[in-house]
């Protein structure tokens, strides 16, 4: 059995899944259920400013018949009175002390302010503080959430307002609302942040009811952008998350991975591309706290399949397997092969690659079944056909290299070599 | 042992009568089985449909919430879309081949999947077809079963105005007269004919019968042509003794009285047997069950391999409790009185393949002997030969010839269906009604 314990700036864990800062964090009651099911930690969801939150407040796309492919909200940071969440952090504490307890910050934008809200926050004994730079909607109309984080010079002033009182570790999380991630990273790194966390929710709309033509979520008769998650956004998260782990003076901090986590291989991505530990909170709100069973369980088969003792040996290692497009080998090619055998007729690779791809299927009618083959001469490998495969290892690509020699862009262009010619 | 109708409660009826395959109880059932659907290209489901019905792109319709689409996508292939959702021996058809079958996983439920949308258009009484501008042609059709109310549907849909003349008192033909309660209702085949003709331009005249109360002579003259959606009907002999003993019935008669009367005025003995094992062999057995009949046997001359009904029929029939005698052919009906007491049957075993490639059965010499009171006839129909010939249509045996267009040898006159084909299913009426509207309309409007 491989080991899962989590050690994150100090901070022990027995997983490395922690439940991040949203409505499922918000009181002792979930709190508390989330512990008993098993989650290593809880990111607290976010004290600071008073509020008041509207109702409705979620809404979903789905896709295919799947509900929430993608998921949004327009709930603001916590509205309950802060005396009764700092109460309820030092009993959950009490009750689960070996389990991570940090609490998620936004203050009003100034010094005493901050530093009022870290200072109540170390007194319940939480083990560390997360800054919320990220919130989309809502609290960046009032200069707070990601007003915050889009300004790398506001960032670093708050940060460094939290480091002058801070006596615990902080992470600052970010928000994908930005083309880069890093000048904000780097920004706050430089004010003092211990770790970073990313991504908060980008701002979005998830559909319009076409009978009412009100957007979601439906406030009266009126919606707001809100803030997107779930498993579209996955990809999203992994490529700013990468950013983070290539630039050489951000990932000197630890980087807590979110975005759209849902199952254990989602997890083992983020790790590998630089993530010490992962936050979920989409997947818990759609199927409840029991799916940390699975994310634990599948991420210490495949440890044990792969031979990883600890989460030590596996975090980040794919970031050096993301370069620039120039390094890429041209010379490597890919054929597709249907295999015959497993093929069940679908035709769908076919009608892909005939309609958008390049035409690289030959059909062959049959009454009722037709019959696909691969012209290997055509073929570019692109994937496209084994992407739209209903079957399993149906379709593979294989490798016909088109030169031996490792060729990239810059060299291939010194050299003259011919484009294509079609 | 008797012969008696009345021989359950009308709770009994409602329960034995109801749908044998239920529509979805609700949308959400319908959108998940719809998102399951690969959407194949060129996809076998449809090239397995006699009509051709776009399968995955209806499918798809259902997925994206456009049901209005997905009626009109299958309307648009096959009007009777509705009835042949019901009735289609889709194992055999566009369910048997579906790429799922590959994977050893259920097929998608098509056919229910097309009762969701057809159901709702009929229900709702949608209005997805408009006729084209008058063509000032009219067109008499015979009969109003499938194959009849197709080709009124596309002719009126080209702007020429349709009579059909019916001999019975209701439309539908096989649908409504032929074809097992469980599966269609009087009540849908009646709705079904009201939908197709609601988009005008079409005229049913009931209790008009072909030789009787109208001529071809007369129609060839009334109108700009003639289509013969006649049917088959007549149910074969057995050609052995005791046929005329009271309790001795065809297959076709008594559907058709079941599908015209109460259930419970329906006569059915204690013990039934059945001859024949095609599909109204097994409407007839079923509904005989059904109905109250203690025992029902089925009796077949060759074995259970050569059956030409589908494996899911007979499930039905074996679910039902029927009892199967295999490799027998009816030898004698033995009776008392003037009624059924016994059937005695030669014992056959299987000899060489046949012109069906099915192996031919050969007597043996043994013979059985099966204590009953009813017999159903099932061995097929025949076409209506003395009608055909009494009109000077060229035939073989009674089934109307066709020229290339579809043509019979009298000038105008076009036919399709089971009187050409000899009996197939509804689904293959309703494209020989299509292919018949296609062929009048190159006819009359000269664009060949």
């Amino acid at each position: 059995m491989a080991n899962l314990n989590s050690n994150f700036l100090g901070i022990k864990s027995p997983n490395p899944f922690w439940l991040a800062s949203a409505p499922p964090t918000d009181k002792k009651i979930n709190v508390l259920r989330a512990f008993e099911a098993g989650w290593g930690g809880v990111v607290w969801k976010t004290l600071g400013s008073q509020v008041k939150n509207v109702s409705s407040r979620y809404s979903a796309m789905s896709y295919g018949g799947r509900r929430a492919a993608g998921f949004n909200n327009i709930e603001l940071i916590s509205d309950r009175p802060l005396e009764i969440n700092l109460k309820e952090i030092v009993e959950c504490l009490k009750e689960f002390p070996d389990r991570a307890m940090i609490v998620s910050l936004m203050a009003d934008n100034d010094r005493k302010s901050w530093h009022d809200m870290v200072k109540r926050t170390q007194d319940t004994g939480a083990h560390g503080i997360e800054l919320n730079f990220g919130c989309p909607h809502g609290m960046v109309e009032r200069g707070m959430g990601a007003s915050v984080g889009q300004d790398p010079q506001i960032a670093k002033m708050v940060v460094e307002w939290v480091m002058e009182v801070a006596q615990i570790p902080v992470i600052t999380k970010l928000t994908p609302n930005v083309h880069s991630v890093v000048p904000a990273g780097r920004a706050v790194i430089e004010a003092g942040t211990n770790a970073l966390s990313l991504i908060n929710t980008i701002q979005s709309v998830t559909g319009i009811d076409l009978d009412t033509l009100v957007p979601n979520p439906n406030v009266g008769g009126q919606s707001v952008f809100g803030g997107y998650c779930g498993p579209a956004v996955k990809p999203i998260a992994l490529k700013f998350l990468t950013t983070l782990a290539q630039d050489d003076y951000t990932n000197k901090v630890p980087i807590s991975g979110i975005g759209g986590i849902t199952t254990w291989k989602d997890a083992v991505e983020f790790m590998l591309l630089g993530a010490s530990n992962v936050q979920v909170c989409t997947a818990a709100m759609i199927s409840g706290f029991k799916i940390i069973t699975d994310l634990c369980d599948g991420m210490n088969n495949w440890m044990d399949d792969k031979g990883y003792a600890t989460l030590d040996d596996f975090v980040g290692l794919s970031v050096p397997k993301i370069t620039r497009w120039e390094e890429l080998d041209i010379n490597f090619h890919i054929v597709a092969n249907i295999n015959q055998d497993k093929c069940i007729h679908c035709g769908l690779c076919y009608i892909a690659c005939e309609d958008t791809s390049h035409q690289s299927i030959a059909i062959e009618k049959g009454n009722p079944y037709n019959t696909y083959t691969i012209k290997e001469e055509e073929c570019v490998g692109c994937n496209l056909c084994k992407i739209v495969c209903p079957v399993n290892d149906c379709i593979t690509m294989e490798e016909h290299r088109k030169g031996d020699e490792y060729l990239n862009w810059t060299e291939f262009q010194k050299r003259g070599l011919p484009l294509n010619d079609h | 042992m008797a012969i008696q109708s009345n021989r359950l409660s009308t709770e009994e009826y409602v329960v034995n009568f109801s749908d044998v395959h239920p529509p979805f109880d609700h949308p959400e059932g319908a959108i998940i089985e719809s998102n399951r659907c690969l959407n194949c290209y060129d996809a076998p489901c449809t090239k397995s449909c006699p009509t051709s019905i776009d399968v995955p792109l209806f499918i798809k319709q259902i997925a994206s919430g456009n049901i209005k689409g997905s009626a009109k996508t299958i309307f648009t292939s096959n009007i009777m879309g509705g009835g042949c959702s019901k009735v289609c021996p889709v194992e055999k058809l566009c369910e048997g081949v579906c790429v799922y079958n590959l994977l050893e996983e259920e097929p998608i439920s098509i056919a229910k999947l097309q009762r969701y949308s057809t159901e709702k258009a009929i229900t709702e009484k949608w209005k997805l077809f408009e006729r084209k501008p008058s063509t000032g042609k009219k067109v008499a059709v015979v009969g109003a079963g499938p194959a009849g109310l197709a080709c009124a549907h596309a002719l009126s849909r080209e702007g020429v105005d349709v009579t059909i003349f019916e001999k019975d008192n209701k439309g539908g033909g096989l649908m409504t007269y032929g074809v097992a309660a469980y599966k269609v209702s009087p009540e849908f085949c009646q709705d079904e004919v009201d939908y197709i003709t609601s988009i005008g331009g079409i005229d049913i005249q009931y209790n008009k019968e072909l030789g009787k109360d109208i001529s071809m002579t007369e129609l060839q003259l009334d109108y700009d042509a003639v289509f013969l959606g006649i049917g088959v009907g007549i149910a074969r002999e057995l050609a052995i003794p005791g046929e005329s003993l009271s309790g001795v019935v065809d297959a076709i008669s008594f559907i058709y009285d079941l599908r015209t009367n109460d259930y419970s005025r329906i006569q059915v003995g204690d013990k039934v047997a059945v001859i024949g094992m095609g599909m109204t062999a097994i409407d007839a057995a079923t509904q005989s069950k059904r109905l109250g009949a203690k025992e029902v046997t089925m009796i077949y001359r060759r074995t259970e391999n050569e059956k030409p009904c589908t494996d899911v029929e007979l499930a039905l029939a074996r679910l039902d409790g029927c009892s199967f005698i295999w490799l027998a052919s009816p030898k004698e009906i033995v009776g008392e009185n003037g009624k059924v007491t016994k059937l005695i049957c030669s014992k056959m075993k299987l000899g060489e393949p046949d012109a069906s490639g099915r192996r031919s059965p050969v007597d043996t010499g043994e013979t059985i002997s099966i204590d009953v009171d009813m017999v159903i006839k099932a061995a097929g129909q025949i076409p209506f030969e003395d009608l055909v010939n009494e009109t000077k249509l060229e035939n073989k045996t009674g089934k109307i010839s066709l020229d290339i267009n579809r043509e019979t040898n009298l000038k105008g006159v076009f036919a399709g269906g089971d009187c050409v084909n000899g009996g197939k299913e509804v689904v293959d009426a309703v494209q020989a009604g299509k292919d018949g509207a296609v062929a009048i309309l190159n006819y009359i409007l000269g664009n060949t």
